[in-house]
């Protein structure tokens, strides 16, 4: 039957818990002093991991996209790349760099979206970007054309930027002509000055230094700055490969949360930029380096608040990634390759803009998933938001008005970009004093 | 420029609610670029949790809801929804035919929350997945997984007009056709769900050389029988044609039926 070796992991198939839309926390603070500190996130369970099971591995990009809007192409390529290593499948080489495009587009779009419409306008005393528009009409003109031009890329590659169309097992369905890929060229090179401007803006914004320990987990590649392919790192030294994640990685779940909390040797991590930026600062293309100096960012950052310069430092990494690749395009002499299934367990990651998502699916002969297990970045950070919270409160000072402590703390979870970020005013926060 | 937003008496109020979702048709907003602020200044955003304002008890013209009803808490929720709203559009799948949450729905589900938290009691979550005309009064239906701009901003500049919003029911094949492009099924025998689908994509999957999957749910008279007829002689077995009916809009009656009776088919 199947293929993997006995290992004593006792998780259960969990659920993959989306996290937009509620979250809650609770604060008791007694004599001046944390009692109890719980961020609730509350997603209704949508069960993916449970329907996959029985589906064919023709299917699996289209359904997994459906996790999250925001995010589709991570879930898809993750889960590609995942199956055709089982399957033993050599991409054209063609379809890997696309990927790697494909995937900058991703991160060119979702982390402008952050930074414009989620997270900048609290540092300008803004309630959402409609209003910072007012008082910032170029930075926010700037960071919306920015993200138009990430999803053009994904367009390109998958006809639409929400759940694309395009990736398959073995490939993607169809390669763009040379002539949209010149026009694309043009843009992103066009985007560069735009994308540093945006650097030294997000930069410049005052953030309150907030140093605190923790540690970073990301991928890394010998050569590139990890996004699609790389071996799993940690700031303590560790390297793994995808399939020795449950090894060293675990989940358990806590009655307060509908997302799994994960931790790494029984401790909280950070992913996501900045954990990237602190593990993979050296694999910067030396434009992007020389930005970094000027700007005096020093790497690695023990400040969560840096999250929001990090982003754009992506965002210009990605463009200049995607105008390497598209460099010497030529039409591929088919954009996939045939894809013959076989029984075992297909384990894989990629950096979502969020963070390490990793995939496991154990797969019969017909090529059908037996079970699957998916652990997004936002359930891996959650244990960390929990911790970051505690002492950044106490950096802030706990006697400060409970509307500014709310303010602080949804700052805070900001950092992290969790799906919960989306509303501005999402924290229903319950202080307790006595 | 424009008038100051926020006096103009005509200015409709909207809102952008979110049910069990992945958030993907709302970026069809969000993703707007440039002409989001455009969007802003001629419509008040009263609540739209994601982009920023956060409102959700104030009276409104129009409120659009993506998502699905899937929580005892949603059941209340989007009732007061309906009471506030003087227009309800229902966009995407998960609020128009449930969604692929929705292929939760049945008996097979039982015990999974059991079987997968830890703390099952401290989970609530409905058995089945429904979507919004389940439960209220909906005046417009936009379908799609995802729905896109170009759909949002036409049912959005009708409803600034004064008409009523375009329904467009026909089948993915009559975008193909318009779009000359070939058919994956007749030229390349690959079993294809656009003769049964919703038009309103663009017909992507076949510009892309690839098969429909369905994503905009069931077309007006489609004609399912013969399409599983077709699945058959393109070599499908009756689990993957069920499963083909059986995906992102698993619970639109029709898809439903389809799978329903190739399954009695089947065990006959």
């Amino acid at each position: 039957m199947m293929t993997e070796q006995k290992r004593t992991v006792s998780i259960h198939v969990p659920v993959l818990t989306r996290v937009e839309g509620e979250g809650a926390l609770d604060l008791r603070i007694d004599n001046g002093e944390i009692a109890e500190l719980r961020l609730r996130i509350f997603e209704p369970p949508r069960f993916f991991e449970k329907f996959l099971e029985g589906r064919h591995y023709t299917e699996i990009p289209d359904m997994v996209a459906r996790i999250c809007g925001i995010c589709p192409v991570a879930y898809q390529v993750t889960a590609a790349q995942a199956l055709e290593k089982l399957f033993g499948v050599e991409l054209d080489p063609w379809a890997r760099a696309m990927r790697r495009v494909f995937y900058c587009g991703e991160w060119i779009q979702s982390h402008s979206l952050h930074i414009h419409l989620l997270a900048a306008p609290d540092f300008f005393g803004c309630n959402n970007a409609i209003e910072l528009a007012r008082i910032a009409p170029d930075e926010v003109r700037r960071g919306l054309r920015i993200q138009a031009l990430g999803n053009e890329l994904m367009d390109l590659f998958g006809a639409r930027s929400v759940h694309p169309v395009g990736v398959r097992v073995g490939g993607f369905h169809g390669a763009p002509a040379p002539a949209q890929i010149n026009a694309i060229r043009d843009k992103l090179r066009a985007a560069l000055p735009e994308a540093e401007a945006l650097v030294r803006w997000t930069a410049s914004i005052a953030v309150p230094q907030d140093d605190q320990p923790f540690l970073s987990v990301a991928m890394q590649h010998p050569t590139d700055y990890a996004i699609e392919t790389g071996a799993i790192g940690v700031s303590d030294g560790l390297r793994i490969e995808a399939d020795a994640f449950d090894a060293h990685f675990a989940e358990r779940h806590e009655p307060h949360s509908t997302a799994l909390f994960s931790t790494y040797h029984q401790q909280p991590y950070l992913v996501g930029p900045l954990a990237r930026l602190n593990l993979n600062h050296a694999r910067l293309p030396e434009a992007v380096k020389t930005l970094l100096a000027e700007i005096g960012l020093a790497l690695p950052s023990r400040n969560l608040f840096h999250s929001l310069v990090a982003r754009a430092v992506e965002i210009l990494l990605a463009l200049h990634e995607a105008l390497r690749l598209l460099d010497a395009y030529r039409l591929p002499d088919s954009p996939w390759v045939l894809v013959t299934p076989r029984a075992g367990v297909a384990t894989g990651c990629t950096e979502a803009p969020r963070g390490l998502l990793w995939h496991r699916y154990e797969m019969d002969d017909d090529g059908r998933v037996v079970n699957a297990r998916i652990v997004p970045p936002t359930s891996q950070n959650q244990g960390r938001i929990e911790e970051d919270l505690r002492l950044s409160l106490l950096n802030f000072g706990l006697d400060q008005p409970d509307d500014a402590l709310r303010l602080h703390c949804e700052q805070v979870i900001r950092n992290y970009d969790p799906c919960i970020s989306c509303a501005t005013h999402f924290l229903r926060m319950n202080v307790e004093r006595t | 420029m424009m008038n100051d937003p926020n006096t103009s008496p005509t200015k409709p109020r909207v809102a952008v609610h979110k049910f069990s979702s992945c958030d993907g048709c709302q970026l069809a907003l969000l993703n707007l670029g440039e002409d989001l602020l455009t969007l802003a200044e001629r419509v008040d955003l009263v609540h739209f949790a994601e982009a920023g304002p956060l409102d959700p008890d104030t009276e409104v013209d129009v409120a659009f809801v993506e998502g699905s009803v899937s929580t005892p808490e949603d059941l209340e929720r989007i009732q007061h929804v309906r009471q506030h709203s003087r227009l309800l559009i229902a966009i995407g799948a998960c609020a128009t035919s449930g969604g692929i949450q929705s292929l939760r729905n049945g008996p097979h589900s039982e015990g999974w929350i059991a079987q997968i938290y830890a703390h099952p009691e401290a989970i609530s979550s409905l058995q089945h997945s429904t979507p919004i005309a389940r439960h209220v009064k909906v005046d417009f239906e936009l379908w799609g997984c995802p729905v896109n701009s170009q759909q949002m901003l036409a049912v959005i500049n009708s409803l600034l007009l004064g008409v009523a919003p375009r329904d467009n029911a026909d089948k993915v094949c009559t975008e193909c056709k318009r779009r000359n492009l070939t058919c994956v099924m007749v030229s390349h025998g690959v079993p294809c769900m656009g003769p049964v689908t919703r038009a309103g994509c663009g017909a992507l999957c076949p510009s892309l050389g690839r098969d429909c999957y369905g994503c905009y749910g069931p077309a007006e008279n489609a004609n399912t029988d013969a399409l599983a007829a077709q699945f058959g002689r393109l070599g499908l077995m009756p689990q993957a044609i069920v499963q083909r009916f059986q995906s992102i809009n698993s619970q639109a009656p029709v898809f439903l039926a389809a799978a329903d009776k190739t399954r009695a088919h089947h065990d006959d």
